[in-house]
Formats: C-alpha cells, structure tokens, sequence
C-alpha cells in the first residue's frame, strides 16, 4: 500500500482545511492547534492580568478601597490558576505544536487527534475554573496552592475547582505524550538526539516532568475531594492523617512544575541568543544535560516551599542542599548564553531584547531563589512579598518575557509578514521598565515584612506598593501594544524571507513563510 | 510490513471525536458538581456525560480500528501508538504513587508523630492525651467507630491468585497470536478477561464484607481513606482493563489482527499487566504489611 493508495482511499477534503469556524474545532494540524493554543492564551493573559489589576488597585493605598478581603483572595487564587494553567503552559504547548514538527522536520505531530483532543478541553475546563467567581459563595480563595484545611472550607466552587484542575492535567498529559512521541519517533533521517534544537530537547524534558507530575496533582485534589465530600481523612489529623501531607503530594507535583513553567523558556533563549549573536550556542551538550540535571533535582527539592511547617531538621537540611545545588546547572546555563554573545557579530532586534532581558532578570529570579533556598533565611523571607518579588521575577521577565521573545522570532515565519520592528522595540522598553518597577520594589517589602496574599497593609509598606501598582498598570497597559504588533502582523507587513534573520539556523528556516500547510511532507535529509 | 513508511506518515485531516469528548467530559463532571452541590438531577447530567464519553470512545476508537485494518498505518505510526501507549501508563503510575505516597507518609510519619514519635511528645500530651501509634488507625479520634482491618486471606490472597493467573493467560494468549493459533488465542483473552471480571466480583464481595461485618469504611480514618481509595481506585482500573481485553475479545473474533501486526492486543496486554503490578503492591503494603 502506497501513500497515494492511501490519500485515494479516504474521501475528506484534504488538500486543505475546512472552512469558517469547523475548520478550528475538528482541525488535526499542529500548526492550526498551536495558532488556537497561543491565540487562548494571550486571552486568558489579559484576563489573569486584569485579576492582577484588581490585586494592584486595592494595594495602591493601605486600607481597603476597592474590593472586599474574600474577593481580593479569589483574584490572587485566580490569577495564580489562570496565569500558571491558562497562559503559560498553553503558550509553550502552543509554540512546541507550531515548531516541534517543523524543527525536527516532521510531517506533524504523532497524534494528530489526542493533539486537537488536548487543545479543546482547554476552553472547557477554563470556563468551568473562571465560572467559580459567579457561583454562590465566589471563586476559590485559598491560594492556588489549594491548602487543606482552608480549601475545605469553600463553597460551591469547590468542586469546579477540583474538576477544572483534573480537566487541565489531562490536557497537559495528552500534549505531553504527543511532544515525547512526536521527538522520539518523527524526527527526519539523520536528526540524532544530540543534532536536535534546544528548543526540541528542553521541551523533551518537560514533557517527562509533565507526564511525571500532572497525575501528582490529580491524585492530590482528588484527595482534597474525597475529604470534603466523602469523609476520608488523609489531611485531618484526628483520622490519622496531616494536612502537611498535602503539601509534600501538591509540592512533589509543584516544583517540577515550576521547571515546566521555565525549561521550554531556556530552549526559546537557546534558539534565539545564537541566531542573533551570528554564532552557534556555545556548550551545546552542556546545555542539554544541564536541562536534564534541573529536570532530575527537581524531584527533590519540593519541601523548600514549606521550610516553616516544622519538618524535622534532617528533612530541612537536605531539601536546602539540594535546592542550592540547582544554582549549579542553571548558572551553566547563563554563562552559557553569555559566552554565546562574547564577540558575536550582535543585532538587537525585538526578540534578541526579550532574549537578553530574559537572561538578565530571570538571572535576578534565580539570586533571589538561591536567597529562598537558605532554610533559616526562609523563615524570615516565608510568605512575604519577597517570595511573590521572587517567583515574579523567574516567571513575568523569565518565562513571559521569553514568549513574548518567541512569538517576535517566529511571527514573519508564521504569518509570513515582518511585525512592525518600532512598536516592538517600544512594547520590550515599556514592558522592561515597568516590570521593574512593578516587581523590585516588593523584594524591599518582603524584607520589610510584609505578607502576600493580604488586601491591607501596615502604613510603612505605602510607598513602595504604590510604585508597584503604579508600575502593574504600566506593565498591563504595554501589552495591549503587543496585541497591536501581532495582529498587524497577521494582518500584512513586509513580505518575510524564508530565512527571516541573517544568523538564523534550523529546519523552521527552510520552509516557506508561511509554511506549507503540511510542513515536512517529504522528511528532509540531516547531515 | 507496508512499504510507505519512509516517506508517508498517516495524518487524519479532521476529525469530531475530540470535541465531542470535551464535551462529555465536561457534562460528566457539570453533573457530578451539581450531585456534590446538592441540586437536583445532577445524577441524569452525569448520565448524559458518561453516554457522550461512552459514544465518543466507540466512534473514535473504531475509526482508528477501521483505518488499522484498512492497513493505513504502518510500522511508523504503530511505533507513535506505542509511544502514547507507554506514557499513558507511566502516568497512571505516577496517579497511583501519589496515594501510595499518602499511605506511606501516615505510616511513616503521621501516624507516629500523632504517637509522640521524633520531637513531636508536645502534639502526643497536648493535643491527642493517650493515643498510641498503631498501624492500622482511625485516628486520635477514633473516625467511624470501632472496625476491624480487612486480613490478607482468604479473599485478598485468592484474588492474587486469580490476578496473577489471568497475567499469565494474557501472555499464554499472546504467543498464541505470534504463533497464528486463532483458537488457543480466543481461548486465552477469554479467560483472561472471566478472570479479571472475577476479580472485581470478588472486590464487591470484599467491600460488603468490609462494610457489613467489620465496620470499616471510607470513613475509617486514615486507614480506611487509603485501604478503599487504593483499592478503589485499582479496582476502578481493573474494571477498564476487563472492558479494554473484552473489545480486543470480540476484534480477535472477528479476526482482527496479524501475527506482526497487533499493536491493541499488545496495549490491553501492556495495561493489564500494570493493574497487575499495581495489585501486588497494593497486596503488600495494604493488605499484608
């Protein structure tokens, strides 16, 4: 049976896609699902935003001015799920759907329908979660951490809490599944692991921790469930269990997740850095098995969230070692990017910036995280602003940042247009300022002692807050600019090259701008 | 094996089942919401759900199986589906870790420090006066009343058995297929599946036996949230692993499947042997240690 045999026999259209909205919802193309899981996610990036608005106005001024306690904790519950869940993770899904094929010159990804499968329980699930706020008794407010017994005590939300998590997990399971299929088995003639793209091999290594982790979580809200609903008690201490159990079940989960909210960030860094440095990745091998060394410490490290729940001191010591040792592999990293720009040929166009903003301020991130790992430093540092200053640090110009970068390198290849250099030049300015102003400041509060997570505040904090919110706005207001550049973009502009950037290697470049609709049809050669 | 597999690889172009399954999964759990709520009807919603998923499931899965045997996948798509297939279980391991990891913290640590172990003799005097740490527990306060723990014979033990038996039929089943003996193949999934549905008869009578006559419940503090999730839970998986081996059944009747080319057999084999795997640690740690 030959391929034609094959096309023959089925009777859709296949030479091109449905039309009109059908074409999104039954759509098997990786590069349809990934335009619909980047499209997703920079809605729900306004909408987690607008909660982070919310949060910032009520703190402008000590006092409570705009909304009540019980609502200010939905919107930092809220924005947490939404921000984690809803952007970033479906953005890197997104931009894995667009490139990973394409990078490893594959027709597209393994499993075409788990891969439409994946995207379309995402719309559902983020209604069920943003559908809590209208139920009686309002959204979830305990921390996205979801803390029993606190979260216990919700109300009608609970529940939709619970299932939009399970809903999310699956669909990160099914996307990670297709990424670790799609690399170890679509990769073109030649492409041995050591030949791929960063981008490829830091994705390969979150999907692992994604596979690893997610049903991690869904056993430990399933827990949650069944001890609200079912009268089990694995987090009442009167049936014999810990509500400290939950935080090593959710932690066990949740700090690979933070790797999986970071990792495919490296790899954007990693492609875009060289490209723009007109040198190859300096280290190349030393970055893959860096990766592969924060994906293995990763396992163990996740009791340095809760330093101050009286763990024995044997525990608290070797999550601190453990932890520190992170620093190790990642400083690899950093100084590997650096020494990617040590007397390149450089340009400093709008995703270079991102790129080098990235490395800066996520570097910054890491500092303060290294600060957070001491065990006696974080009994002061324990849920203040200086953790919130910390993990906003590694995510907004870390994570974000190297989205945004991402989106700005590979747009004219997606939408076969240039995006107007200016206003992009401008968005990374105002973005790089005002995130600074947003987020510097709160390491001071934290240090000063202020807590997160509290709508009021002592009058010593107001300076700095309100320079903080002042800055939240600024931020906020300049990614309305960056909508503008990626819809011009997708409108017209210069007609891109196929190669786009001077320095730009890889399969992706090969291809026309726009790509066929079908990339790799015919796997090309790798020598 | 096909010849195309150097160049061609089989994409669907479009497909319904996906979001038809978004939908009975979200229908499904609107109706559970709704049951945990207390509103009413919540019981039909879920209904409604589980019909679309069970739909869903059928078209899908037999749209594959139909391309399958109109021969439009070859050794390199076959090798995607075992990919998938593989992953798919790695994470249902790690689902079951995650209550294995309960069950050995309380064991470990929240049990004996509630006892007054380690530094924790203020927790003992101040908080739970007298409690001694024993496994299995209630708790300090002694949830759902007096129970007796569920022993690892005759039941537990016989259902070991029974598990283990149909792992071997399972294999016995598949050399049968490799060697092209089409009855000693049917005869093999056929005990395989009577086996596995024995199994879970066996479970309900466990559980009656376990709410009726030793009093321990769900509701058995720490001891019974564990012995009945886990058991649960891996029950629940054995009932879709007999569901699964029970859709191979009839395909081999019907005569599905070559001696090189059998990629489902193997992945119903695959998810029957990780229940299995499952069964002996739930053996060993709930029911014997």
């Amino acid at each position: 049976m030959n391929a034609h045999a094959v096309d023959a026999h089925d009777d859709h259209d296949h030479h091109g896609p449905d039309k009109g909205l059908m074409r999104w919802v039954r759509t098997t193309n990786h590069k349809d699902i990934g335009t619909l899981y980047l499209l997703f996610s920079l809605l729900m990036f306004f909408v987690g935003g607008a909660m982070a608005l919310v949060i910032r106005a009520e703190l402008f001024q000590p006092g409570l001015q705009f909304v009540d306690p019980n609502f200010f904790n939905q919107m930092t519950t809220m924005h947490a799920l939404i921000m984690i869940f809803g952007v970033v993770m479906p953005a890197f899904v997104g931009l894995a759907n667009w490139m990973l094929p394409i990078m490893v010159g594959a027709p597209d990804m393994a499993l075409p329908r788990m891969n439409n499968f994946s995207f379309w329980i995402l719309p559902f699930a983020a209604t069920m979660l943003i559908g809590t706020l209208f139920v009686e008794g309002g959204g979830p407010a305990a921390g996205w951490t979801m803390y029993p017994p606190l979260v216990l005590q919700g109300g009608k939300s609970f529940p939709m809490l619970i299932f939009s998590v399970h809903l999310l997990g699956i669909s990160s399971i099914m996307g990670a599944i297709n990424i670790v299929a799609t690399i170890m088995n679509l990769r073109a003639p030649g492409m041995t692991y050591m030949k791929m793209p960063l981008f490829v091999w830091t994705w390969f290594i979150t999907a692992y921790l994604l596979i690893a982790t997610m049903p991690v979580l869904a056993g430990a809200v399933t827990m949650l469930l069944t001890d609200k609903y079912f009268a089990t008690s694995f987090f009442s201490a009167a049936g014999g269990g810990d509500p400290v159990m939950f935080q090593h079940i959710f932690w066990f989960f949740g700090h690979p997740e933070v790797y999986i909210l970071i990792l495919p960030a490296f790899g954007i860094v990693s492609q875009i850095i060289p490209t723009f440095a007109r040198k190859p990745l300096f280290g190349y091998a030393s970055m893959v098995y860096a990766t592969a060394s924060i994906a293995f410490l990763s396992f163990i490290v996740w009791a340095h969230h809760m330093f101050t729940v009286g763990m024995p001191v044997v525990g608290e010591l070797f999550f601190m070692m453990a932890t520190m040792l992170i620093a190790v592999p990642t400083g690899v990293k950093v100084f590997n990017w650096v020494s990617t720009m040590w007397r390149g040929s450089m340009t400093f166009e709008t995703p270079m910036l991102f790129a080098i903003g990235f490395v800066i301020m996520f570097t910054i991130g890491g500092l303060s995280g290294l600060m957070l790992a001491m065990t006696p430093i974080d009994f002061q540092y324990h849920d203040t602003y200086f953790v919130v200053a910390h993990f906003h640090y590694v995510l907004v110009p870390g994570a974000v940042f190297s989205i945004v970068a991402a989106v700005y390198y590979w747009l004219p290849k997606w939408t076969g247009h240039m995006y107007d250099e200016k206003l992009g030049r401008l968005h990374f300015w105002l973005s790089t300022i005002f995130v600074n102003v947003l987020f510097w400041p709160q390491h001071y509060l934290g240090l000063a002692g202020m807590p997160r997570r509290i709508p009021d505040y002592a009058v010593q904090f107001a300076d700095f807050n309100m320079i903080s919110s002042i800055g939240a706005f600024g931020f906020g207001l300049s990614q309305l600019l960056f909508v503008v550049v990626v819809f011009k973009a997708i409108r017209g502009g210069q007609q891109a090259t196929d190669q786009v950037w001077e320095g730009a290697e890889g399969l992706e470049w090969t291809l026309s701008s726009p790509p066929p609709y079908h990339s790799f049809s015919v796997q090309p050669e790798i020598k | 094996m096909a010849n195309s597999s150097e160049n061609h690889y089989y994409v669907p172009h479009c497909t319904n089942w996906p979001i038809l399954g978004s939908i009975g999964l979200t229908t499904l759990l609107w109706g559970f919401i709704m049951f945990l709520n207390e509103s009413a009807n919540g019981n039909y919603v879920m209904i409604a759900g589980a019909v679309i998923l069970i739909y869903m499931f059928f078209g899908w899965f037999g749209e594959v199986v139909r391309e399958s045997e109109a021969q439009q996948y070859t050794a390199w798509e076959d090798k995607s589906f075992r990919l998938g297939m593989s992953w798919f279980i790695f994470s249902e391991v790690m689902f079951f870790a995650a209550f294995f990891g309960a069950l050995f913290y309380a064991r470990v640590f929240s049990v004996p420090w509630l006892g007054g172990a380690g530094d924790e003799v203020e927790t003992n005097k101040l908080l739970w006066d007298g409690f001694k740490a024993v496994w299995p527990t209630n708790g300090p306060a002694e949830l759902g009343g007096e129970y007796e723990k569920m022993h690892m014979w005759p039941l537990p033990a016989i259902n070991t058995m029974i598990l283990l038996t149909s792992g071997v039929t399972c294999t016995w089943a598949h050399h049968a297929l490799k060697a092209g003996n089409r009855s000693q193949l049917i005869l093999g999934l056929l005990l395989t599946v009577l086996l596995g549905f024995t199994f879970i008869g066996l479970q309900v009578v466990e559980y009656q036996e376990a709410y009726r006559d030793l009093n321990l419940k769900l509701s058995t503090g720490i001891y019974g949230s564990t012995f009945f999730m886990l058991t649960g839970f891996h029950g629940f998986h054995v009932m879709m692993g007999a569901i699964i081996l029970t859709v191979v059944l009839f395909r081999c009747i019907r005569g599905h499947f070559t001696k090189e080319n059998h990629f489902a057999f193997e992945a119903a084999a695959w998810y029957w042997h990780f229940v299995d795997v499952v069964w002996l640690g739930l053996f060993i740690f709930v029911y014997w240690l």
